[in-house]
């Protein structure tokens, strides 16, 4: 889709700082990306790499204590076109944005819905709140909204407790509750991956149809290369808490610059589709990095095999632009592609 | 198969439940309902399924973990399906279970060298401390760890790092035969292309037999000689690893596949959107039980369970529409 001058929303140089037992982490460490109007960024990287605690981070839903926002702008442009820093709003303001201008869906359906209310009240509730509907005309849109997410039966489901749907129904219902405000924004945390492959593929469907229909834009964060490669317009690899590589969907699968990424996709499994039998898998050598002993260079360079010393464990390298709209956090990305310097 | 370990015959298991809070009106979860198959020496099987298709289930009867309802299994020439506990004493040592979730299958106040040790202990076959810490460190270094994590408790370790323990753990009385349910599954990709690759080397190395439970189709299919497909406690599948991906006999085979995400964003996708999700095993559908959400189905699909039968050399399907090739012509599908 067409950028606009100003992104939807932007972050900057986001900083989240956990203190615990065991030392201080810096578990998102100088982030930044933007999701522009109406695409899909998907957020990719392990456990451990940030990737959620930045997406809570824009919610303003970092547990606090033990962790903490500690730098950086999350700037979100309104529906009346005025541009926010959320990290600075006090919090009824956000209240006012959150489930309403921007949406969220977690990873565990059957957790986030409370089991002691109908599905309709739940998916009512965030109606009455933002749009100040009554209940009865707020029920409405309930149904409506499971309607248009082709749910069987939708009056039905309006008054079904969480225990007697499955996991697949509910996540669809987190959704309905997500989008019944018609966001500008959906942040989708892992939406698909305690499901299985034939109720992930609903649900994804689900997803790119609902972002269509709505024209909102979507925050994805997933560990999974093969959705991401599905739904995502443009894609941020996150590592060790920072953003590695940075680029169109279809420029990141053709040409990774990043080491990181590289080793990623030689590591995921692919079905045999063409003549060609499988190889083995090429694994990356060795584990992340623990967050609370973050190596002095380039994160990744205890485990790259192109790392050199003196170059890659000096300084932390800074991200940089490869070719149109892709960005990557590489002091050799030029060598290793034969670009010159 | 002219070498088999393993043989199931008609293998059923099901569990009592229980409705209302005043345990009235129970039924019973029919959770692997008359399944077949045989695992040749040597051979990694791989057992695919969605959660309640009865995977784990199969994979926990099998190592007797759990007493079957009916049906056989033969272990190296043994029926074991009957036996009590010390008829089955002596295939313990011989049938090992790696677990899907690392951080709590190893007790958390047993060194690594206790928790490798136990198995060694209980089976005698290491009669010395000093002859067992031997062991224990030829394990670990079978596995990719140094001797020194001996000393060391689970917390110290990783996600990758307690699944090589727990597969050393599995080694350390030297079975042949190992059931492995969903041992990659709780990783992240680098660190499971890792722990993938040690099992096909240890399955060389030391000419292991296993069934390999998983979900993912992808990763099976790269550790896996053949393939079964569960669904609702049935195997409706059966064929060699890359026959049975490429072109998939069993409709419900072929809607998994495609439900697989492709790393690739320029792939064509034809995805088989299945409707609805898999029924009740407390109350399967007659006939065949993927019929709810075939797209192939037939009224005749509803009168009798289709069996599991050769529809060409060593690819078994149980599906009676012989007219159809169903990875064929999917409907397209939209791409934003």
């Amino acid at each position: 889709m067409a950028a606009t001058t100003t992104p939807l929303l932007s972050v900057q140089d986001l900083r989240v700082r956990f203190s615990t037992d065991e030392g201080i982490a810096d578990a998102v460490d100088g982030v930044s990306f933007e999701v522009r109007e109406g695409e899909t960024l998907a957020v990719v990287g392990e456990s451990g790499s940030g990737k959620s605690v930045s997406s809570l981070a824009v919610m303003g839903l970092v547990p606090r204590p033990p962790g903490e926002v500690v730098g950086g702008r999350v700037l979100f442009r309104g529906r009346d076109g005025d541009v926010r820093d959320l990290l600075r709003l006090p919090p009824r303001a956000l209240r006012r944005i959150r489930g309403d201008e921007i949406a969220m869906v977690f990873q565990e359906p059957m957790s986030s819905l409370n089991p002691v209310y109908t599905l309709g009240e739940q998916i009512a509730e965030t109606v009455r709140l933002h749009q100040g509907k009554e209940r009865r005309a707020a029920l409405r849109v309930a149904g409506e909204m499971l309607a248009l997410l082709g749910i069987p039966d939708p009056d039905a489901r309006l008054s079904a407790y969480p225990h007697q749907i499955s996991g697949g129904m509910a996540q669809r219902v987190m959704i309905a509750m997500a989008l019944a405000c018609r966001p500008r924004l959906l942040i989708a945390d892992e939406p698909s991956t305690a499901l299985d492959v034939t109720i992930q593929a609903q649900v994804l469907d689900l997803i790119a149809r609902m972002k269509r229909e709505i024209g909102m834009a979507v925050l994805f964060i997933t560990h999974h290369l093969g959705v991401v490669a599905e739904i995502a317009d443009r894609v941020a690899v996150m590592y060790a808490g920072r953003v590695v590589e940075q680029a169109p969907t279809a420029a990141l699968f053709a040409t990774p610059r990043m080491p990181y990424t590289q080793g990623l996709l030689r590591s995921v499994p692919r079905l045999s589709t063409g003549c060609a039998a499988p190889a083995r898998l090429e694994a990356i050598p060795g584990e992340a990095p623990s967050p609370f002993r973050q190596p002095a260079g380039c994160s990744f360079a205890p485990r790259c095999a192109h790392a050199l010393p003196g170059t890659c464990d000096a300084a932390v390298p800074a991200m940089e632009a490869c070719s149109t709209d892709h960005a990557v956090r590489c002091a050799r990305w030029r060598a290793l592609a034969g670009v010159p310097a | 198969m002219t070498d088999v370990l393993l043989e199931v015959e008609g293998l059923r298991k099901t569990f009592p439940v229980r409705r209302g809070p005043f345990g009235r009106g129970g039924g019973a979860v029919r959770a692997v309902d008359g399944v077949s198959f045989a695992i040749g020496r040597g051979e990694i099987l791989g057992l695919v399924g969605e959660s309640g298709s009865g995977k784990t289930t199969v994979g926990r009867t099998v190592l007797r973990a759990l007493a079957p309802d009916a049906g056989r299994i033969v272990f190296d020439g043994t029926d074991i399906a009957g036996l009590d506990a010390a008829g089955l004493r002596p295939f313990r040592r011989r049938m090992q279970l790696v677990f899907q979730d690392p951080f709590s299958a190893l007790n958390p106040r047993l060194t690594i060298e206790q928790a490798l040790a136990e198995p060694l202990l209980i089976h005698r076959l290491a009669p010395t401390r000093a002859a067992r810490q031997e062991r224990v460190a030829a394990l670990l270094a079978m596995v990719g760890l140094p001797a020194a994590a001996m000393q060391r408790f689970p917390h110290a370790f990783s996600g990758g790092q307690r699944q090589r323990i727990g597969i050393a753990r599995a080694l350390a009385c030297e079975p042949d035969f190992i059931v492995a349910d969903e041992p990659v599954s709780a990783l992240d990709v680098s660190i499971q292309a890792q722990v993938v690759n040690l099992l096909a080397d240890l399955r060389e190395r030391l000419g292991l037999t296993l069934l390999f439970i998983a979900h993912d189709l992808a990763v099976v299919e790269y550790i896996a000689d053949r393939i079964a497909v569960m669904y609702l406690g049935h195997i409706v599948e059966i064929a060699e690893s890359r026959a049975l991906c490429r072109r998939p006999l069993h409709p419900y085979t072929a809607a998994l596949l495609s439900a697989v995400p492709v790393p690739d964003p320029a792939a064509p996708r034809r995805r088989i959107v299945l409707e609805g999700d898999m029924p009740s095993p407390a109350n399967p559908p007659s006939g065949c039980p993927f019929r709810t959400r075939c797209r192939h189905a037939l009224p005749a699909c509803a009168d009798a369970r289709p069996v599991l039968r050769e529809v060409a050399p060593g690819r078994f399907s149980a599906c009676i529409r012989d007219d159809i090739v169903p990875s064929e012509a999917p409907e397209e599908r939209r791409r934003d």
